[in-house]
């Protein structure tokens, strides 16, 4: 019997098999992908028609005084969008997960409970912490003078310069499950021996983590960075449930997402622009294959050579 | 003595370290969502007078509730959300199943690229494409119409389906398909004897493909906006944007759009973190 992975011309069934998926995804995903990124090069006419225009677009997104401030602060915001995220969610996550792969009886518990707001819609958790935040309701306020902080206290979400970490905060809080469960899943994959072994020599429990699972946990450490970098930079329905199409307060909150929506699709004084919100969404695409190829290439090829 | 008595203190501060840190940060992730089902129970009074209590028989109220079965759309919102979610995901798991079955089975010239090919949508988003989209979907006339929704989440889960099944299909066991084969049988036949074997996968699959797809904003509110069409997620932002100052009607459409999330979740948390738990030990 010959194996079962047979060469031939190219079998009617292997095609059946990988017509409706390939085409679905053609032509849904990637020629509109191309095609958002082909418009780019594109105006508008009065027409109605598709004037070629070159490098135009991105000439008057960098330098134009209707859009070149909002895109460089989109793009700052966004860096500090995902600065927050890698300093605070994805060090929370790896702490809760080496605390849960510790074991004992509670661990699903705790899992379960940590994981939950990660499967809530974003418009649901941006609300949620807005009548938390509210000064008017004053949950977070009494909450925080119970434990003697109440001096700390403001309208973070209202204040420019408090807003965009505010947000990004209630982001961490809502998708930190993600990180937790990534990490969680490698940290119990690593064998008993190798840390029996260190445990047998006398490291403590923080050395062992440090010195034999961390270095162990590395490629997970690189998915969850691309992870992080790809949905920050693609992020949109936190500000906009929580601050609007505007990003508010006086755009502090503005991110590429935000930006793009509203360079697509108009404010109350600008029109709408297409193909300027295709070039927006080219920027992005950029921004997002850099950071892949990035991570592919210096990250992932480097790091996995540690097979277990 | 008093070293082995230091020795207890320290596996007894090490024990229960790890449970009060888990403690408080649980009490962090369910605290706002309790704060809120808690309050949607209540009048308005009680609401701002004691927001920490649970409702008694004085505080108690349905007002919420009712203001939005008054004026909220919501079984429409459910609805459009059901049949989006079950057919995207249905479609979604037998195409990228038939799909992964002929790359993880047969060795045709192109295999390795059309893998390569399919697998570029797992990390580039398709929200990026939305300009492109939405003038396909104007020219096809799906605007405001589930249908255009549906094949939007359909290619865009399809990446990560496809990638995550050809591997769980690589591991079933040669023979039998080889068996199957002798006795005559077709390889439509050996797909249709292979997709049980990959169940587990399929349900793991189902639930990561279902929740994006019932929590999504961007393409209801850019594809299918009309209030005919609005799905949960949309019905509740565009609900809350005109009821923002009716604190009963917020806190419980807020309930409302959370209860069937967390139900399912409840009921399938333990298959889904051991889902993908067990895909990482490999």
């Amino acid at each position: 019997m010959q194996s079962s992975k047979r060469r031939s011309q190219f079998p009617v069934h292997v095609l059946v098999f990988l017509a409706p998926a390939v085409l679905l995804y053609t032509l849904f995903m990637v020629i509109p992908l191309i095609n958002s990124l082909r418009l780019s090069f594109f105006e508008i006419g009065n027409q109605h028609q598709l004037n070629f225009a070159g490098l135009q677009n991105y000439i008057k997104l960098f330098t134009d005084s209707n859009f070149a401030p909002f895109f460089w602060r989109a793009l700052r915001n966004n860096f500090v969008f995902f600065a927050v995220h890698m300093l605070v969610q994805n060090p929370i996550g790896l702490l809760l997960a080496a605390l849960l792969a510790e074991g004992g009886q509670m661990r699903n518990f705790f899992r379960t409970i940590i994981f939950m707001p990660t499967v809530l819609s974003v418009v649901i958790i941006g609300f949620v912490w807005q009548l938390i935040l509210n000064p008017l309701w004053g949950v977070a306020e009494s909450m925080l003078k119970a434990i003697g902080l109440g001096a700390w206290f403001g309208p973070w979400l209202g204040k420019p310069e408090t807003a965009l970490v505010t947000v990004a905060l209630i982001s961490v809080w809502q998708f930190v499950g993600i990180p937790m469960i990534l990490f969680y899943a490698a940290l119990i994959g690593i064998p008993d021996e190798l840390t029996e072994a260190a445990r047998v020599d006398g490291a403590s429990s923080w050395e062992t983590f440090w010195r034999i699972k961390f270095p162990l946990i590395l490629p997970t450490i690189g998915i969850v960075g691309i992870l992080t970098f790809v949905g920050n930079f693609n992020a949109f329905d936190l500000i906009y449930t929580m601050k609007g199409a505007n990003a508010g307060p006086d755009f502090s909150t503005d991110i590429m997402g935000t930006f793009f929506y509203r360079t697509f699709f108009g404010q109350q004084l600008q029109l709408g622009n297409p193909t300027m919100g295709a070039t927006v969404a080219a920027m992005m695409f950029l921004i997002i294959l850099t950071g892949v190829l990035l991570y592919m290439f210096l990250w992932a090829r480097r790091i996995q050579t540690y097979e277990l | 003595m008093k070293s082995s008595s230091l020795y207890r203190l320290q596996q007894i501060f090490g024990k229960s370290v790890p449970i009060v840190i888990l403690s408080v940060y649980s009490l962090i992730a369910l605290f706002p969502i309790a704060m809120i089902l808690i309050n949607s129970f209540k009048a308005k009074k009680a609401i701002f007078g004691a927001p920490f209590e649970f409702p008694t028989s004085e505080t108690f109220s349905l007002i919420g509730y009712q203001t939005v079965t008054d004026r909220a759309n919501f079984q429409n919102y459910f609805l459009n959300s059901a049949i989006v979610t079950f057919v995207a995901l249905i479609l979604t798991l037998f195409i990228g199943a038939m799909a992964a079955f002929a790359l993880a089975e047969y060795d045709f010239p192109g295999n390795a690229l059309t893998a390569l090919y399919l697998s570029i949508g797992i990390m580039i988003p398709i929200r990026l494409g939305t300009v492109g989209i939405l003038r396909l979907m104007v020219s096809l006339k799906l605007v405001n119409t589930l249908t255009g929704l549906i094949l939007i989440y359909v290619a865009q889960a399809l990446p990560l389906t496809i990638f995550i099944l050809s591997q769980f299909m690589r591991q079933v066991p040669k023979d039998l398909k080889d068996a199957a084969r002798i006795d005559g049988a077709s390889e439509y036949r050996i797909f249709g004897m292979v997709l049980p074997l990959v169940r587990p996968a399929l349900g793991a699959i189902g639930i990561f493909t279902m929740i994006p797809i019932w929590n999504d904003l961007w393409f209801p509110l850019i594809i299918s906006p009309s209030s005919k069409t609005a799905t949960v997620t949309l019905g509740v932002q565009q609900f809350l944007g005109q009821f923002v100052s009716d604190w009963n009607a917020v806190l419980s459409s807020l309930t409302l759009a959370m209860i069937p999330i967390l139900i399912l979740y409840i009921l399938f948390s333990q298959q889904m973190i051991r889902s993908i738990t067990a895909g990482a030990i490999k």
